[in-house]
């Protein structure tokens, strides 16, 4: 892999942003610049979710295995624009008017489900680094299998807050459908082809 | 006359205008030249300016109305990128290029149901009907934004008193032109289509109920519903129907496309009201477009005076 490859996906990522923000300064976030800024972080950080739950089938699938380097950055980037999604809301959508936003997690069906994704990631977020990777071993991965819970209840947030036309919240949950379903396959190929598989792992760890 | 002209010019100086200036500095917006800029897409407007459609006709002996709000008007350009329509797609920006070459002309309403003639009138037979007013409307989307537009057009019971409804006729509904060739949105069955949308009688006869084919002292534009839609400022937009081809006087209540898409979430009379939540969100404040902060949304849209009577006695959160 090429030293330059990962900067230059690391500010491919920022474009999103860099984008918001040259049409903030060039009157092009439409009539309703608030809306706008919500749904665009919001369209991102679903699809950087996605993009990262992704990583793994093409990597195995394509063999391209030295594309795990990619998916720590990509799943930041997920929490990255997730926080911006989440300060629009606090700050320009509600202006930090509590009260009203305690109401809006406990009644509004859509923001709960918002509010639950966006908590889902924070663990994840938090224990991205190397140290959490080795600290926690085994039950890093485990912890980890939190991003299909954040991805699908972001998903459903989407699906619970469109009025009619549910065309783009239903194709971020075709490819979430597609992606889960890699995974329930590939789990169970793998069961078949060494049944005692759960157990060994086992074994191995005690050994070392 | 003359001393309403004054306090027009007062009012609608002081307050709203600062808000709109501050909330301009805060978002480094220039909206005001928005007005020519504001297409939605910024790159889109510097290769391609105004491929917005300008109606462009001028209406003739527009009189003022005292019904008009003395709040400032939102900018021409914001009204027309920025609306529900889903005839012409279901992003807010969609309609204003898909609804561009759409033709208004030859255009009949047919008047029909409970009343003495039925009929089919030329849209120009109808615009001829009554002097035509400006009406300078808050409108507010149950979505939780809100416009202030300067509608052109009559009392609907103009055209209602001409087409003589029988004693039968309680209720009145509009039938939006259905046509998948000029009207591409409708390819998808986001909605059940056509669009209808009815009144009771009363409501359709107060002196709010506009019938309108202007704005801005000229032609309505394609994507704000030309060339013949209602305007009912004091309840939710999606009430007040777009491209209308049919009016027919029933004696039952009609059914509303959006309450028979989520009978729970919309209803019949959909009256604006702060205190009655839809079920997926709240109604208490808007945002008005232009504006930073939202503002507390008003009962009947601030129109109380001139509609609550109306509702008398009726329980409005089962009348939602």
């Amino acid at each position: 892999m090429h030293r330059y490859f990962k900067p230059v996906v690391f500010l491919a990522c920022l474009v999103p942003l860099g984008r918001l923000a040259w049409r903030g300064l060039h009157a092009g976030l439409g009539a309703n610049p608030i809306e706008f800024i919500t749904h665009s972080t919001g369209d991102w950080t679903l699809t950087f979710l996605l993009v990262t739950l992704s990583i793994t089938p093409l990597r195995k699938l394509t063999r391209q295995y030295w594309l795990i380097s990619f998916r720590r950055m990509l799943g930041l980037f997920a929490f990255f624009y997730g926080i911006l999604h989440l300060t629009t809301y606090v700050w320009l959508d509600k202006f930090f008017d509590v009260h009203e936003m305690l109401h809006d997690i406990a009644k509004r069906r859509f923001i709960t489900a918002g509010m639950t994704a966006f908590a889902l990631m924070i663990p994840l977020a938090l224990t991205s680094t190397k140290w959490s990777i080795r600290k926690l071993g085994k039950r890093w991965q485990i912890l980890h299998r939190l991003i299909y819970f954040s991805a699908a209840a972001g998903v459903i947030h989407y699906i619970w807050l469109v009025k009619a036309d549910l065309k783009k919240p239903l194709e971020y949950a075709f490819v979430l459908g597609m992606l889960l379903m890699y995974r329930v396959i590939a789990w169970a190929i793998d069961r078949r082809a060494s049944p005692n598989r759960v157990v060994e792992p086992r074994r191995q760890i005690a050994i070392q | 006359m003359l001393i309403k002209k004054a306090e027009d010019i007062r009012s609608s100086e002081i307050t709203p205008k600062s808000l709109y200036l501050n909330r301009r500095k805060f978002l480094a917006e220039a909206a005001m030249a928005g007005a020519a800029a504001a297409i939605g897409v910024g790159l889109k407007e510097t290769i391609s300016p105004s491929t917005s459609v300008l109606a462009g006709n001028k209406i003739d002996g527009v009189k003022k109305s005292s019904l008009s709000t003395t709040e400032t008007v939102t900018p021409y350009n914001d009204v027309t990128h920025y609306n529900n329509y889903y005839e012409f797609g279901t992003e807010k920006d969609e309609p204003a290029e898909m609804a561009k070459n759409f033709r208004t002309r030859p255009w009949k309403v047919k008047i029909e149901g409970q009343v003495e003639k039925k009929q089919e009138l030329d849209i120009d037979t109808i615009l001829k009907m009554a002097p035509p007013e400006e009406r300078i409307y808050r409108h507010r989307c149950v979505e939780g934004w809100s416009i202030v537009v300067p509608w052109v057009g009559f009392s609907l019971s103009e055209l209602i008193k001409r087409v003589n409804p029988t004693s039968k006729a309680r209720y009145v509904e509009f039938t939006s032109l259905f046509d998948l060739t000029r009207m591409p949105g409708q390819r998808r069955q986001v909605l059940d289509w056509p669009y209808v949308e009815g009144l009771r009688m009363d409501e359709a006869m107060n002196p709010l109920a506009l019938l309108c084919f202007g704005m801005y002292g000229e032609e309505l534009p394609n994507q704000d519903g030309a060339p013949l839609r209602i305007v009912l400022p004091w309840k939710y937009g999606f009430k007040s129907s777009k491209a209308i081809v049919r009016i027919r006087f029933v004696e039952k209540q009609p059914l509303n496309s959006w309450n028979i898409s989520a009978p729970m979430e919309y209803g019949f009379y959909a009256n604006v009201n702060p205190n009655v939540d839809h079920p997926r969100w709240s109604q208490a404040k808007e945002r008005r477009l232009g504006e930073f902060l939202k503002r507390p949304t008003l009962m009947f849209n601030g129109y109380g005076d001139q509609v609550a009577s109306l509702y008398n006695g009726m329980d409005l959160k089962k009348n939602y």
